[in-house]
């Protein structure tokens, strides 16, 4: 695909442009520096250390956030009133309210966007099926799995309907079986979607599994970034080499 | 059942011990009634002590709703301006070390010897302890939480209304139930300040004819009364936080 049309369309849309960006956080360059550009559909994971600026870039590009240099702009909008319109966020952990039912975390945000809650539950009921939540409804976060919470987590994310989706380490808090399900799970929910992802995980098989590309973000700056071209098994010998070189720029 | 039955024991064998005890050292009822005298004034006086009850109940509930609502009205206040936050909070925390008890007669002079004047002494004693725990349960919000509702459509009212407020509910209530065991102190000191029913009117009226017996019965009721406010507030929190004990039983 040529690179330089997919980068056009996505200032256009729902693509995603870092330039520059600086931000320093308790008198640390938390970024130092970071250039990125996302394209508008594409699916990058973010990978490195902890505490190597990964959410902080989220929040820089969700509009929670402004850099102390450099311009980010989502969609070709470089305010932070557009990117928050235009972004919505998976924090982590799952965030679901504990005061609310699975179908009403769900539609959270469509009741946020003023939708009467019947209305809102109507609209999300549906998914429930299709993400494997059926029966899951009126039951509150506290009867679900950690699985299953994750899933609720995602299709509220999904409701709000917006252009780009930032996930937070969606699966951090998971144990490794859980979190093998899950990724394909995610992986087959992602591909139905139009929506531009930005995942950040410190798991590199995580997000070769379910990302376009990956950059590798080390001491604040992008260290590498590697297209993910291989067959997404991890036997595979191609995407054990690139999981080496994504291993090797994060050192 | 099970949890209940050591305290009642307990308290069985306490009844037991001073019934004994007074019976045994011969001690005069006017100084110290046993409590076989005890429920003997409050068969005897039942009638007096009824209309007493539902005087100073009413003065209770009727604070301390008043106390509830003007509590969450002035946490939520304090919770959306900083800067009213900053200069008021430290000015109520310093407005607990008046006592009470001197703000009542005052109170009785400027509201006169209705039920008016008792029912600001008893919100009084109840407003601190729910603002301080309001405040501090809606700052307490997981700021992810915050983060993550203005990402999906959420403006400051909605971030309140759905994350900020039911998040508080929890440390609302234990405010509450604390204020509650305050309500029937402050029915009394009211009724203390002047007037000519209640409970406090019945235990002064009792005074000086040295009849203890009452004045034991009057506070045993209003122990059972401020115990009925606070079985009422649990009650209460039970049915609008049902997710707390969801937690604690998943």
């Amino acid at each position: 695909m040529n690179y330089a049309v997919v980068e056009r369309r996505g200032v256009a849309a729902g693509g995603i442009s870092l330039d520059g960006v600086l931000r320093i956080l308790g008198g640390r360059r938390v970024l130092d520096g970071v250039s990125l550009e996302i394209g508008l559909h594409e699916r990058l994971g973010i990978v490195g250390r902890s505490g190597t600026g990964k959410s902080t870039l989220l929040s820089l590009v969700a509009g929670l956030d402004e850099p102390d240099h450099g311009l980010v702009t989502v969609g070709g909008d470089a305010t932070a009133e557009g990117r928050l319109r235009r972004c919505a966020l998976m924090p982590q952990r799952d965030g679901l309210l504990p005061w609310r039912t699975a179908l009403d975390n769900a539609c959270l945000a469509l009741e946020n966007a003023g939708l009467g809650r019947p209305e809102a539950r109507a609209a999300a009921r549906p998914l429930f099926a299709r993400f494997g939540l059926e029966g899951a409804e009126e039951l509150r976060p506290a009867r679900l799995s950690a699985g299953m919470r994750q899933r609720v987590a995602f299709l509220r994310t999904l409701l709000a309907g917006k252009d780009v989706l930032l996930l937070d380490e969606p699966f951090g808090a998971l144990d490794a079986i859980t979190r093998g399900e899950l990724q394909d799970w995610l992986g087959d929910a992602l591909a139905d979607q139009p929506q531009t992802v930005l995942l950040v995980t410190h798991d590199i098989e995580e997000a070769l599994r379910l990302c376009d590309r990956l950059a590798v973000l080390s001491r604040g700056r992008i260290a590498t970034i590697l297209e993910v071209d291989v067959e997404r098994d991890v036997t595979d010998p191609a995407f054990v080499e690139l999981r080496r070189r994504a291993l090797e720029a994060i050192e | 059942m099970r949890r209940w039955l050591p305290p009642l024991l307990l308290l069985v064998a306490l009844i037991g011990l001073w019934e004994l005890v007074v019976r045994a050292a011969d001690v005069p009822d006017y100084l110290f009634p046993a409590p076989s005298a005890v429920g003997t004034a409050l068969r005897d006086d039942g009638g007096t002590l009824g209309a007493a009850t539902l005087v100073t109940a009413r003065e209770m509930v009727l604070g301390y709703v008043l106390a509830v609502a003007l509590g969450l009205s002035f946490a939520v206040l304090l919770h959306f301006s900083t800067a009213l936050r900053r200069a008021l909070l430290p000015l109520l925390v310093v407005s607990q070390t008046v006592p009470t008890v001197v703000l009542a007669p005052i109170l009785a002079i400027l509201l006169g010897y209705g039920i008016g004047p008792k029912l600001v002494v008893v919100a009084i004693v109840c407003f601190f302890p729910i603002v301080v725990n309001a405040v501090d349960g809606l700052r307490a919000s997981d700021p992810e939480l915050v983060r993550m509702m203005r990402t999906l459509h959420g403006a400051r009212w909605n971030i309140f209304r759905r994350v900020e407020f039911p998040g508080a509910l929890p440390m609302i209530f234990s405010g509450a139930r604390v204020a509650a065991t305050y309500a029937a102190v402050g029915a009394v000191f009211g009724e203390w300040a002047g007037s000519s029913e209640g409970l406090g009117f019945v235990m002064l009226q009792s005074q000086p004819s040295l009849d203890t017996a009452i004045i034991f019965a009057s506070v045993l009721i209003l122990s059972l009364l401020a115990l009925g406010l606070y079985g009422a507030v649990t009650l209460a929190e039970r049915l609008l936080v049902p997710w707390k004990w969801e937690e604690a039983h998943a």
